[in-house]
């Protein structure tokens, strides 16, 4: 029990590492940089494998419970200092533990943060060995660990959301590394902002939570939702999923809050494959995974994120097709990838969508290791139009790049066809085939995840050569930190997948069978009450394999080979100044695709308040300089017309006042009365003396009238 | 030869006068007030002249018109020294306020 009593060890390792290159990283040699920073992470991830064990043998005596470790209060107390009332009216009490959670779906995402963080912390050693802020970077990376790990290991939302935070802003400082490139800072305040609006929406849904079920705590909340008090469809929980979703939108990419993660590519590339392909924006598939008792509880919620998580996928799968930044390409690909785990949560198949979400972890990350070694050997070109012929230059990139498109494509036996099939056999199956529409989307997106993956394969590495001349002389293989991570992750693409072989195929599914106990079923309406009961976790009805999920199977691998062949048929011999296979059929949509839907220029007009009608700013910001106009000019206006009036008044009150009442009648009786004291002053001399001389002069008048009368 | 009461009011007089014009005449404020000492003291030596004819009383008023003399004194040079911070003189023609 060491390890899961000491669970806290986990996130404080990375954070140490954090601390120590904030104080004294500067100081710091680069090989003491690697020993603290990756060394941290490289025990975080030991640490987490024993954990995880450690628990699967205490769950299995422990009736397949959350573990939990308290560490301590962090908001509220036990006698109830922040108590409030919830929308029941029942008395709740307003309490947030420091507390670390560990069940299945939080061990797996355990395990490929760090397993898939040490990767690329061993990676970034060659990788950035010529870089500046080499600490730095390190530094930034290990935060981003320890919020990750938050996130995760998190017993509440309030906690889940610290670290929701902690990996936005690392996510900023990260994107925005190369501070002096003004591109890197704007990619950096991109995602910042618009991570804002989702973030919004998520405190919002924990609000909504706290007010209606009245705790934050997972295992209450799910106690509170399963305990079938409620209906189903309630509005109030269809609100607070919505919320949720919308804060799962911003983090994860979904349409229409997606557009800040291909401009994050700005950031190094070890960044984009840690931050913004593996893990980070996996963050909001495992918030709305882990309130999947609410979100059963919603169909409409659920439908609203299955329809979203379709849509981003063919969206953002259609942009990939003409990139030709090879990040780029990855960056809408990661977006796709991530709208398919949705469209699995959407559809109920939370399993299917998390083990999408493993899977793709291994592979994505390694396509964007490789692609950065590529970047490497390239000298820092980025364009797939000066690329090709690489294969045999950088063959361990090359072999290993390989491998995950294959499993990206969804190519048996490699992982991506295993959960994407399971996915797209969920959305074909679900509630009777109420989403089928959306496996028609599903699958065209495969088509295209096949198409553009091959096509970045076959420009990059098979066709001929359209490297400038200059750089050619420098191609090289990369170093072994940098080979040896892009090999153990190709040997989990290509063989993490079997730990989801689905009973179809005669295999045990072990994977989802591991989550069981996470996910409840569906809710069933009870006779007796209508209100929601749902299954007990961990009851999942046997599946039965059924002969339209291999038609199905045959069929997507039909749609990998398709897009692999079109690939080929298009760039398996472009050469300098190729054209794109779309814009020779049909070059409107290739410019609406080459210039991405357009979707940056309407925010712009929409949102941002960068162009102008005239002297008229458009869009929301628009509508606030009219708003503002009015206010201004109408509201104040009267508010200032009244003043004035009131002015107006107040000068004619002073002109009868000062002229009239003042000058007139007072001061004019003054006046009369000045004048009229002219010849009585005339005596008045003010002299003491002369007054005394006056009186002895009368005095003595006086004495004299009488002695000589 | 014999001194008749005629002989202090000559002399009581005589000091009333000087103290008429000392008044009348001199612009120091101070030299004034010691004016009015003379006229006082003029009146009681009269008082007291007269005591020799008719009494006692003209001398015991004579003691309450020194006693107000001095009440006089201290009033009018506490006045005086008010005015002399304010305007920094002592001479009477200056005391001119309530002229227009």
């Amino acid at each position: 029990m060491f390890f899961l009593n000491h669970i806290w060890i986990i996130p404080l390792l990375p954070a140490l590492g954090a601390a120590l290159m904030f104080f004294f990283g500067r100081k710091l040699s680069k090989s003491a940089v690697n020993f603290f920073c990756v060394g941290a992470v490289v025990v975080a991830f030991v640490f987490s494998c024993f954990t995880v064990l450690q628990y699967t043998g205490w769950a299995d005596a422990h009736n397949h419970q959350p573990f939990e470790k308290i560490v301590y209060t962090w908001l509220g107390s036990d006698t109830g200092h922040l108590g409030y009332t919830t929308a029941s009216g029942g008395a709740a009490d307003f309490h947030v533990d420091a507390g670390f959670f560990l069940d299945p779906l939080s061990a797996i995402w355990l395990l490929f943060v760090t397993g898939v963080g040490m990767l690329i912390h061993i990676y970034s050693i060659g990788y950035m060995a010529h870089e500046g802020g080499y600490y730095r970077f390190f530094g930034y990376m290990n935060l981003f660990m320890f919020s990750m790990l938050t996130l995760i290991l998190g017993n509440n939302y309030i906690l889940l959301f610290v670290g929701w935070e902690g990996v936005g802003l690392c996510s900023y400082l990260l994107i925005g590394f190369y501070f002096l490139k003004k591109s890197a800072t704007n990619a950096a305040n991109k995602a910042f902002i618009v991570n804002r609006i989702g973030d919004a929406g998520f405190i919002l849904g924990i609000f909504t939570i706290a007010w209606y079920l009245g705790s934050v705590r997972f295992t209450q909340v799910n106690e509170v939702a399963r305990s079938g008090i409620f209906h189903i469809g309630d509005p109030t929980l269809t609100l607070a999923c919505l919320l949720l979703f919308v804060g799962a939108c911003g983090k994860s990419a979904q349409v229409p809050l997606y557009v800040w993660l291909p401009d994050a590519m700005e950031g190094p590339t070890p960044v984009s494959a840690l931050i913004h392909a593996a893990t980070m924006v996996t963050a909001g598939v495992y918030m709305v995974a882990r309130s999947n008792a609410l979100f059963v509880l919603a169909p409409d919620a659920m439908k609203t994120v299955a329809i979203i998580g379709a849509v981003t996928a063919i969206f953002a799968a259609s942009i990939g097709l003409v990139q030709n930044d090879i990040k780029r390409v990855l960056a809408y690909s990661t977006v796709s990838q991530l709208g398919y785990m949705f469209l699995a949560l959407g559809v109920g198949a939370f399993a299917a969508g998390v083990f999408h979400v493993f899977t793709h972890a291994f592979f994505k990350a390694l396509l964007f290791l490789g692609a950065g070694s590529v970047i490497h050997a390239l000298s820092g070109e980025q364009d797939m139009r000066h690329m090709g012929a690489l294969a045999h230059k950088i063959p361990t990139t090359f072999r290993t790049m390989l491998i995950a498109t294959l499993a990206i494509a969804g190519i048996f036996p490699f992982a991506g066809f295993f959960s994407k099939d399971e996915i797209l056999w969920q959305a074909w199956s679900s509630e009777n085939g109420a989403f089928r529409a959306l496996w028609y989307i599903a699958y065209a997106t495969a088509l295209m995840t096949a198409f553009y993956m091959f096509r970045l394969i076959y420009l990059t590495f098979w066709s001929p050569s359209r490297v400038e001349h200059e750089v050619e002389h420098h191609i090289h293989e990369s170093p072994k930190s940098m080979t040896v991570p892009l090999i153990i992750l190709a040997f989990f693409s290509l063989f993490a997948g079997f730990l989801g072989w689905p009973h179809s195929l005669k295999g045990s599914n072990r994977f989802e069978k591991f989550l069981e106990p996470v996910f409840a079923r569906e809710a069933v309406e009870s006779e007796n009450t209508g209100k929601a009961v749902q299954l007990a976790p961990g009851k999942k009805e046997e599946e039965h394999s059924n002969p339209t999920e291999y038609l199905l199977m045959i069929l997507s691998l039909g749609a990998a080979f398709a897009g692999w062949g079109l690939a080929k048929r298009s760039y398996g011999k472009a050469t300098e100044g190729y054209r794109e296979p779309i814009d020779r059929v049909a070059p409107p949509a290739y410019q609406v695709l080459y210039n991405k839907w357009y979707v940056d220029e309407a925010y712009d007009y929409l949102f941002t308040g960068r162009r102008k009608l005239g002297p008229f700013r458009l869009g929301a910001m628009g509508a606030g300089e009219a708003a503002w106009a009015f206010d201004a000019n109408f509201v104040d206006g009267g508010v200032n017309g009244a003043g004035w009036t009131t002015r107006a008044i107040a000068t004619l009150s002073v002109w009868w006042d000062k002229w009239i009442i003042d000058g007139l009648l007072v001061n004019g009786i003054a006046f009369v009365t000045r004048i009229a004291s002219y010849p009585v002053r005339l005596i008045q001399w003010g002299l003491v003396q002369w007054y005394a001389f006056v009186m002895v002069a009368g005095i003595l008048g006086f004495v004299l009238y009488y002695v000589f009368r | 030869m014999e001194i008749t009461t005629l002989h202090y009011l000559v002399v009581a007089a005589a000091l009333f006068i000087i103290g008429t014009i000392g008044v009348l005449t001199r612009r120091n404020v101070v030299i004034i007030l010691m004016s009015i000492e003379l006229i006082l003291n003029a009146v009681n030596l009269n008082l007291v002249a007269f005591s020799r004819l008719y009494g006692l009383h003209g001398q015991v008023f004579s003691i309450f018109v020194i006693t107000d003399a001095a009440a006089e004194a201290a009033v009018g040079l506490g006045i005086l020294i008010a005015f002399f911070r304010n305007k920094e003189t002592v001479n009477a023609d200056e005391i001119d306020l309530l002229k227009f």
